[in-house]
This record gives structure tokens, sequence and C-alpha cells, in this order.
């Protein structure tokens, strides 16, 4: 066991873990944000993505450890009102049906924009293809993103 | 205007009004809606309960209780939408809660067979018929006036001829005082105001904004974290255990076997019971309980032949074979050739065999798929917290009724004190209607003595699954000089089940038809998968209707329609499970829609029709050619389930199996050697991706009057057939086995 001092959603947290503890788990576990999702442990689904200093990554098998001061944003801070411009957009196409891949799919989709706030279709298709969702709602997704773009340039 | 009689149980219109917060909702709260979507209103200081599916606060703002388990096919919203149209309530006012599981106010609490709208359609209609007539009463006894002079709308009473009116919130104490009717009057259809109309997911806020609404993410005040480890293959049992380093591992609690099942219960048709024995991990976090269980040192041994007490549907209990042995794919494959040979006759028309003999044209093919693995996205899990008094078990099920009576009869309590709560659901797909997990919950907090969550890993999810069996089906047509379809043979069985119907079309449209059915016994576990058996049969039965059309030099729609004429006007045998017309109206809607017969350079199309779930769904795939690799271009997709209620929603579920059809046909399989999966995670696994997903689907549904059919499952199987038949039109090559990646192709 190990003491860390993380800043997770602008707050600094300190959490006393297993320094080979993934994110996700301290992030569920101990700090009580069960936005991340558990999809397979071995960063093959997207479902728990976050953002390390704005860049989308897999929480599964990041070991707390590595972390450092780097900034953890999780959905639950990905804004403060639900109104990032993804979430808005997620919300007016109706994208979810069972909605647990969601969370793992708006932060891929966040973190691309804010990189390219002006993705081509096969762009949007690459940055999306780690985010598996077995209700097939990628073409609401793709969707979503343009109109996402659109908000954020307008 | 269709008058009911109501046939709501006594104890659902308990006229209670409890504060807010009170009762289950305090319980429930962490899961409960505490404001509706838009935000307009307030919390109420009261709700009046005017019966067990709604309440009315003071303020006019109405909670609706959503009874079914919502796995994704948006039950949560559209049941709700029943409810407040024959309310007349103004849909902004409304915040919807999940109902707990139960079976005196609420009727089948289950999500299976695509029917929770079908089996709810009169009965959440006449809960808000109900409660508008007690408020219209309500306004007459104030107003002294005849309550039919009192018309509503948007949550307010009127009384035209006097100039007065109320608010629902206003008139709601008093309408909780009045007797319920005995019948009530259901709106024309025409004079619907919220079904037809799209309502956007209840939480769909949220499920963006990562609030707490799945069954992983429940949790309480001292829970622990429990894990199993289950045998490495099917056939086999656990023969000894070593704990003693995951004993001392930190944060580890407790290790110890559980049986899931005692040796004389008689299993319901939704227990599963593959690893009777299970090794139980309990500590006080994931991670640590993962790390406890890798080291755990376990042997395991085969078992041999024997039975298992089940139950049937009619109360019966019967003794099911379950036979030993470590099974293989490949040996699978022999298995199934023979067992086919051994096939019973399920339905004959006319004179088959004659009829092949003399046939100028005989068109044969095989057509088979492997086992598949559910993969929603949130594991299994469920947590309960066991104490001698009661059971309290809250997560994702699919079953809360049937597996409520496993949990009681195994922990020896009496089924009222069994107390189950349903989560969100991280996808359903048939998977969660075999709650075995919630018996091994119940049975882990009730030996550890405390709050607990059992949390499946997807190694575990996937090799402890309740698979889609694996398929064989072998097709014959015979075609006359004239290019007729004179007789049919379909040949159809699994392991260990068949997915032969064998009244479908195009039993009904061929004068001579013969169909067959075998099975081949396994102990790999198998049950429901997303449209069962139809997953499989569709996709198999529409590529050979493409080949049959092709060698009879038709268009395949217009073969097909020509079919459906003969069905139609003069249907060959007693018992035909489909409407020919609806079938046909499909395949004409698709073939308007995609322009059809127009050819377009580099575009590559294939058709199927399917009926299943008591609805009609057509595909058109159109695939372009780039870099050699075809990629699905667009979906057409024609879908007849009668009256459709939330349009959004529903369009979304016929893409969405669109894609998961595509998906399965093309990318997944679960293979066995020696009774082991060979794929556990997603890095064997494939499930389509964004990539590989259709660039367009273009969804259309036939304006009908009849009540709503099944939606969840109907748009599933067709499209695999379409897949193969728009394959083999961008590469000539026709494909015969699933996933079609294993045939040599790939999806660009």
């Amino acid at each position: 066991m190990a003491t860390f001092s993380l800043n997770v959603n602008g707050k600094n947290q300190e959490v006393d873990v297993d320094p080979n503890t993934p994110v996700l788990w301290v992030l569920r576990d101990h700090l009580n944000l069960v936005g991340t999702k558990f999809g397979c442990g071995i960063a093959q689904c997207g479902a728990c993505t976050i953002h390390i200093d704005g860049v989308a990554t897999r929480s599964c098998m990041l070991p707390i450890s590595s972390v450092g001061n780097q900034k953890v944003t999780t959905i639950e801070g990905l804004s403060e009102n639900g109104d990032h411009p993804v979430q808005k957009a997620w919300l007016e196409h109706d994208v979810p049906q069972c909605g647990y891949c969601q969370a793992g799919q708006i932060m891929s989709a966040a973190a691309l924009l804010e990189e390219n706030p002006n993705p081509s279709d096969e762009q949007i298709e690459t940055a999306m293809n780690g985010n598996i969702c077995r209700c097939g709602t990628y073409v609401r997704i793709k969707a979503a993103v343009k109109t996402a773009s659109k908000i954020i340039n307008a | 205007m269709t008058v009911v009689k109501t046939s709501i149980g006594r104890r659902s219109f308990l006229k209670t009004s409890a504060l807010a917060g009170g009762g289950f909702m305090l319980s429930f709260s962490w899961l409960a809606g505490c404001k509706p979507a838009v935000e307009t209103l307030e919390l109420p200081k009261e709700w009046f309960e005017l019966n067990g599916y709604l309440k009315i606060g003071e303020n006019g703002l109405v909670t609706i209780m959503s009874p079914n388990p919502e796995i994704g096919q948006n039950v949560k919203t559209s049941m709700p939408m029943l409810v407040a149209e024959e309310l007349d309530v103004d849909w902004k006012n409304v915040i919807v809660e999940q109902a707990p599981l139960n079976t005196t106010v609420f009727t089948r609490q289950l999500a299976g067979g695509s029917q929770s709208i079908r089996q709810g359609w009169k009965s959440l209609r006449m809960a808000g018929a109900t409660a508008r007539k007690m408020l219209r009463e309500a306004a007459a006894k104030a107003w002294q006036v005849s309550a039919d002079e009192i018309t509503t709308e948007a949550s307010m009473l009127y009384h035209k001829a006097s100039g007065k009116s109320a608010s629902y919130g206003e008139m709601a104490s008093a309408a909780a005082n009045i007797e319920v009717p005995k019948e009530v009057e259901l709106k024309n259809n025409n004079d619907f105001k919220i079904i037809g109309t799209s309502r956007n997911n209840v939480d769909g806020k949220k499920i963006v904004t990562g609030q707490p609404l799945f069954g992983l993410d429940y949790r309480k005040e001292g829970m622990l974290i429990a894990m199993i480890a289950h045998p490495p293959a099917f056939g086999m049992k656990l023969k000894s255990v070593d704990d003693s380093q995951a004993r001392s591992m930190p944060g580890i609690k407790d290790v110890f076997t559980i049986k899931t099942y005692p040796e004389d219960y008689a299993q319901q048709w939704c227990d599963v019971d593959s690893f009777p024995d299970l090794v139980v991990v309990v500590g006080n976090t994931t991670w640590e309980v993962m790390n406890a269980r890798k080291v755990l040192k376990l042997e395991w041994e085969n078992f041999s032949d024997h039975e298992i007490s089940s139950s049937t549907f009619w109360g019966t209990t019967v003794k099911v074979k379950v036979p030993g042995g470590l099974e293989n794919t490949a040996t699978h494959n022999q298995v199934m050739a023979e067992a086919s040979k051994l096939a019973t006759v399920a339905r004959k028309d006319g004179n088959p065999e004659a009829v092949f003999k003399k046939a100028a044209k005989v068109i044969e093919r095989s057509y088979s798929a492997p086992f598949l693995a559910h993969n929603t996205m949130e594991p299994m899990n469920f947590f309960a917290h066991v104490t001698s008094e009661k059971a309290e078990l809250v997560g994702p099920t699919q079953t809360p009724e049937f597996m409520e009576k496993s949990v009681a009869a195994r922990l020896n309590l009496p089924v009222e004190k069994v107390d189950i709560q349903m989560t969100r659901q991280g996808g359903g797909f048939g998977r969660r209607l075999y709650g075995h997990f919630m018996v091994e919950a119940a049975v882990i907090s009730q030996k550890v003595n405390a709050p607990v969550k059992l949390i499946y890993t997807r190694e575990d999810d996937m090799s402890f699954g309740v698979y889609r069996p694996a398929y064989l089906a072998k097709y014959r047509a015979a075609l006359d000089e004239n290019n007729n379809l004179i007789a049919f043979h379909v040949n159809a069985g699994g392991i260990p089940e068949s997915p032969l119907f064998a009244n479908r079309f195009p039993a009904g449209a061929v004068e001579n038809y013969l169909a067959e059915s075998w099975t081949a016994p396994s102990n790999i576990s198998v049950g429901a998968f997303r449209a069962p058996a139809s997953n499989f049969i569709a996709g198999a039965e529409q590529s050979f209707l493409d080949e049959v059309a092709e060698a009879a030099g038709k268009d395949p729609i217009q073969f097909r329609l020509e079919l459906l004429e003969r069905a139609l006007n003069k249907p060959v045998g007693e018992r035909n499970d489909y409407e020919a017309k609806r079938l046909a109206g499909v395949l004409e809607l698709v073939r308007s829609k995609s322009n059809w017969g127009q050819d377009v350079p580099n575009v590559h199309r294939g058709v199927s029709a399917y009926f299943c779930h008591d609805s009609y769904v057509a595909h058109v795939i159109d695939l372009k050619v780039d870099n050699g690799k075809p990629r699905v271009e667009k979906v057409y997709c024609a879908v007849d389930c009668g009256i459709v209620v939330n349009p959004v929603a529903a369009t979304n579920l016929v893409e969405g199996g669109s894609v998961d059809g595509i998906g399965h046909a093309m990318f997944s399989g679960l293979t066995f050697t020696n009774g082991t999966p060979d794929q556990n995670n997603f890095n064997k696994y494939r499930l389509i991706r964004h990539r590989e997903a259709p660039k367009a689907i273009d969804v259309h549904f036939v304006q009908s009057t009849v009540d709503p059919t099944g939606l969840g499952e109907p748009p599933f199987p067709p499209v695999m057939g379409a897949l193969a038949n728009a394959l083999y039109k961008a590469t000539g090559k026709r494909h015969y086995s699933q996933p079609y990646l294993g045939e040599g192709i790939e999806l660009g």
C-alpha cells in the first residue's frame, strides 16, 4: 500500500492503495466515481475511458502509480452541469440505448474534438474505434460527434 | 373509444398519500429520479398515490412507475408514455421511476421475447385512464357538476359550461379518495398526443453525466466485493482448493466454496447450473479480490454423465441428462452432421420427396453458425444483503419474478421475504434471463453475513455463459422447367437446441414442403440470445432463397413476393405462423425506399425479410468495394411492428439491431477446445466496431393501427441474410458459415 495524491476533476484527493491498482478501480471503489465503467479490464472496449491531461486513456490497465500529478478527468468532471458540447449533442441525438458504454464514448469524443474540432468521418471512425457498443449506436454516435463539432465551432 | 374492465389488483389502488421520499422511495432513493428532465417544477411537498403505477404531487408533478426491466430497449421511457397518454398529462411534468418487483401490483415484470410493450399496452393505459377518471370525478364533486362534462388536457381539468378549471395537482388529494372505477374508457388511436411522438430517454441526462444507474454502480455501507472461480471447462467440476495464499492477501475477508443449487432442487427454466460448485473470494475492494483470486490453487476434474432435476412451465419435475466429457468445436461439426441424419419431421405438405426426384433443377446448400456469447457491456453482477429475516437484492436481471422464487428456495425463505430492486442494465440480449448470479450473490451474502456485490470480470462473463447454441441447417429447393419453386426442404438443428420454425415462411407458400428438426446433447449451457433461433435461421433461409431466386432467374424481391402472393391467396397447410400480407408489405416498402432495381456503379445490394416476435422486418444492404474490401455504405430497413409508441427510440432500436446483426454474422463466434472457450475477452472475441458499422441506416415504419408488436429482437435476424446476399454481389462468393470473417472476408 502507498499513498497517492491525485487531481481528479479539479479536486485534490488522497488514496491509500496498492501502487498497481488500476485507476478505474481507484475511481470506482475508493473515490465513488462510478461513471467510468468496467467493461473488459484489458483496454479493448473503451468503457473505462478517462482523460489524463486531456488525452483519452483507458483507465482499466493504468496503474495509479503512473498518474503522478497529471490531471484526471472523468465523465463526472467533463462539465459542471452536464452541458459539454458532446453531452448536449448526445442528448439531442438520443444516442444511448442501454447507456453503459456511453460515458467512455463521450470521453473519447470529447478528447478527439479537443484535439481536432473539425474531424472528418474517417477521423471520427478512427478515434471512436476503440469504444465498443453492443447495442450498436455507432451511427448516432457519429452524428452526435458532428453536432458537437458544430456546437464547438459556432 | 374502447371501454375496458379495470383488472388491476385491489392492492395497487391503496389510497395512501405518502410523503415524498417515504416508503420504498427512501430505500431506493439513490436510484430514484429526483427531478424531471426539464426542470420546470420543484418536487412536491406531498404525493397522492392514485394507483400503483402513478402518484401526483400537489404541484402537478406526476411520478410514473416503469414496471419492467430496462435493458436498453427503452421501456423505461416508452411504458410510462402509455400511462401518461391516458392520464392526459403534460410529459414535461412527468418523473419516471423504476418500479421494484411487485407481482401484486404489476404484471409480467420481465424483459424477454420483445413483449413488454405488447403485454403492457392495455394495462399501462388502463392505469393512466383510471387515474384520469378519478381526477375528473373529484373535480365533478368539487364543482357539483357531472363528471361526463369534465374534459382534460395536459394535466388540467376543465368544465366548459361554468368556465371552471383546475390542475391535476390541485385535485390530486381529492382524487386519491375517489373510489376506484369499475371500468374506464381508453382513447381512440387518433386521439393520441404522446403515443407516436418522439420522447427522449428519461435517463439520458444521467447517462451522459455518469450518474450511478447500473447494477455495478450500486453500493451500500459496509458492502464487500465478491468474485467467483468456476471450472476452466464445461464438463469439469471442483476437485480441491488450496486457498492459504489467497486468504493472506491484503483486504481479503474470506474464501470458501458454495453450491449454487442444492442437489434436490428442481431448477426453473431460468436457472443455470453448468458449474455447481464455485470458489468464492470476498474482500474489501475489487482489485484486492481480483489479485487474491489469481493465487488460488484449484484442482478440477471431469464429471461424468449425470441427471439434474428441472421444473417445467407446467410445474412438473423432470430429470434432464447432462452428458460428461470435454467438448470441441471440431467434433461438434461431426456431431451435428450425424445428428442431422436422425431428424424428426416437424411439418410435411404434399409429397416433397417425389417432387424432388422429378425436378428440373435442385439446389442444395448448408449453413452453420457458432456458439455466441452475449457480451452485454456490463458484465454479470448483483448486490445481495441476506439476513435471517430477509434477502435484499439489487441489480440487473431480466427475470426478477422468476429469480425471486429461485433465491427464496435456495435461502429457504418465503418469497415475500425476498426483495428485488432492478437497476438500469448495461445490456441484456437474453443473458440476464438466467440469474444464477443472483442466487450466487445471495448465498455469498448469507455466508459472510454482510452486504455483498458479486462481480464477474469479462473473462468470467464470457467463459461462464449461457450461450446462443451452435446451429446447422441444410436446405433443398426444387424448380420445375418453368423455374417455379415446387418443393422446399429444410433440415435444421443445433447443439443442443434446434433453430427450426416449421410454420414460418416459406411454409404455406410451397405445395411440397418438408421441415425436419434435430438436436445434439451438450454440457455447454445455452439459452435465449436476442431473437432466439431466428438469429440464425433467418440468415440461413434468406441466403438460400437468394440463391434459389438466382437459379430461377428472378429478382430476389419479386421471387419472395410471388411466394407470398401464393401464401396469401391459396395458402398450403393448416397452420402458417405469419401474415403473408404484412411480410410482403415490408418487402414492398424497402423496395420502394431503397429504389431497388436502379443500378448504381459500385453499389452491391442484398435483400432479406423475416418475421419474428409478431413483427416484420426487411433489409436492403448497400456495399461498396474500396481497395478490395467491401464496406457497408447504407442499410435500408422497413419495419411493421404495429403502432410505434416512441419513434426516436424505435428507430434507434432498429438501427442498433441492424448493426448488431451485421456484427454477429460477420465477426463473432465462440469456439471450444476441450470444453474451454477459446475466446474469453475482446482481444479474441470480435464485436463490430465503429469503423465497420454502416455509414448510414435509413429506417421506415409501416403506418399501422395494429396494436404494437415486438421490436427489441425483430430487426436483428434478417440483416444477416441481407449482408450475405450483398457480399455475394460484391465479391461473387456466397457465404455459408458464420462468422463470415472465417470464410476469408473482411469489412473495410
